[in-house]
C-alpha cells in the first residue's frame, strides 16, 4: 500500500524531470544547430510563443478565470494561477512602474534549469527564454501585446530569476459585431 | 511540478523544429529523424539514471521491459502500455492503443503520413532508458491506424 503511494508520487517527480531533461536537450540541439546563442535565444522564444498561443486555451480552459480589467490583475493570474499550475511554483510580483504598465517576477527556483550548468562560452544564452516567449504569445491570445524577457538569472550568477514585463498596448481585434 | 501539458507542447514544438533540418543529411527520409532520436536517447538515459536504486539492479531483460511500460510509461503519459509481447528472444513488442502524441491529431489513417516523426523521441527515450539499464536495443515504431502504435525493441546480444 505504502509502496504504490511512493510509486505515484514517485512518477510525479520523473514527470517533472522528463520536462526540464527535455528542455536541456532541446536547447543543447539549438547550440550546437546555430552559430551564435542570439539565434538560440531567438528559436526559443519563438518556439515558446508557438507553444503560449496553444497553452492559452489548456489554461483557460482548465482555470475558469475570465477576462482580466487591468495590468495588475493580469499580473496575479499569470503568477498565483498559471505558474502553479504548469510549473508549480508562485513566483513573487514587484518593481510596479509608476504607470501600472510595467513588472517583475522573480522566481526563486525555475524548474527548467534543474541540472544546468551554463558553459562559459555560452554567456549571451538566455537559457530559459521559451518562457518569454510563452507569456508573450499567450497574452497576445487574450488581446495583449507584452514585452518579456529576462534581467536577472541565477544561472548567470545573480542572486534570483527576474522576468520584466511591459505592457505595450492593447489588441483591438476586429470581432465580430456583438462580441465582446 | 511540471504539468504534462507542458512536455505534450514543447514535444510538439520540438518535432516541427527538429525534424527536417539534419545537418548531416543521409540517405532519405529515415535519416532526418535522427536528430529527434537522439534527443530521445539522451533524455532517456539521464531519466534511468534518476530511477531508485532498487529499480536499477534489473537482471532480466523482461523486468526491464516491463518496467518500461509500466514506471516509464506512467511518468511520461499517466499510464500504462497497453500490451507487450515477446518471441522470448529478445524481440519485444509494445504496444499503446491511444499514444497521447498521436492523440490530438485524430483517429484513422488521414495523417498516417505524419506520424513517424511524432514517434522518433520516444523511440529513442525508451533506447536511453534501456541503455542505462544495461541493454544495448533498437527501438522502431510503426503506426497501422492513429492513435495506436506499437514500438518493437530489439535486444542487441554483445
Amino acid at each position: 500500500m505504502s509502496r504504490q503511494a511512493n510509486r505515484g508520487t514517485e512518477n510525479k517527480k520523473m514527470s517533472s524531470e522528463l520536462f526540464t531533461l527535455t528542455y536541456g536537450a532541446l536547447v543543447t540541439q539549438l547550440c550546437k544547430d546555430y552559430e551564435n546563442d542570439e539565434d538560440v535565444n531567438k528559436q526559443l522564444d519563438r518556439m515558446g510563443y508557438n507553444i503560449g498561443v496553444r497553452l492559452i486555451e489548456d489554461f483557460l480552459a482548465r482555470s475558469n478565470v475570465g477576462r482580466c480589467h487591468d495590468f495588475r490583475e493580469t499580473a496575479d493570474v499569470i503568477a498565483k494561477v498559471a505558474f502553479k499550475m504548469y510549473l508549480g511554483i508562485t513566483p513573487s510580483i514587484t518593481n510596479w512602474s509608476p504607470a501600472g504598465d510595467e513588472f517583475s517576477l522573480i522566481l526563486e527556483n525555475n524548474p527548467l534549469v534543474d541540472f544546468v550548468e551554463l558553459p562559459d562560452n555560452h554567456s549571451s544564452l538566455i537559457y530559459s527564454n521559451l518562457l518569454c516567449g510563452v507569456l508573450r504569445g499567450a497574452l497576445e491570445m487574450v488581446q495583449m501585446a507584452v514585452e518579456a524577457k529576462f534581467v536577472q538569472d541565477t544561472l548567470k550568477g545573480d542572486g534570483v530569476t527576474e522576468i520584466r514585463m511591459r505592457f505595450i498596448r492593447r489588441i483591438e481585434d476586429n470581432l465580430p459585431a456583438g462580441e465582446e | 511540478m511540471a504539468d504534462p501539458v507542458l512536455f505534450e507542447f514543447l514535444h510538439t514544438e520540438m518535432v516541427a523544429e527538429l525534424w527536417a533540418p539534419d545537418p548531416d543529411p543521409g540517405w532519405g527520409g529515415k535519416k532526418s529523424l535522427s536528430v529527434l532520436e537522439g534527443l530521445g536517447f539522451r533524455v532517456g538515459q539521464a531519466l534511468g539514471e534518476r530511477l531508485p536504486r532498487e529499480t536499477l539492479a534489473f537482471r532480466e531483460e523482461l523486468d526491464a521491459l516491463k518496467f518500461l511500460c509500466k514506471d516509464l510509461w506512467a511518468a511520461m503519459f499517466q499510464k500504462h502500455m497497453d500490451g507487450l509481447r515477446t518471441n522470448h528472444q529478445g524481440t519485444y513488442v509494445l504496444q499503446d492503443n491511444s499514444f497521447p502524441l498521436l492523440i490530438t491529431m485524430g483517429s484513422g489513417p488521414q495523417y498516417l503520413e505524419e506520424a513517424p516523426k511524432f514517434l522518433a523521441f520516444t523511440c529513442g527515450l525508451l533506447c536511453g532508458a534501456l541503455h542505462t539499464l544495461g541493454f544495448q536495443s533498437l527501438v522502431t515504431a510503426s503506426v497501422a491506424s492513429l492513435p495506436a502504435c506499437k514500438f518493437q525493441v530489439v535486444i542487441q546480444k554483445s
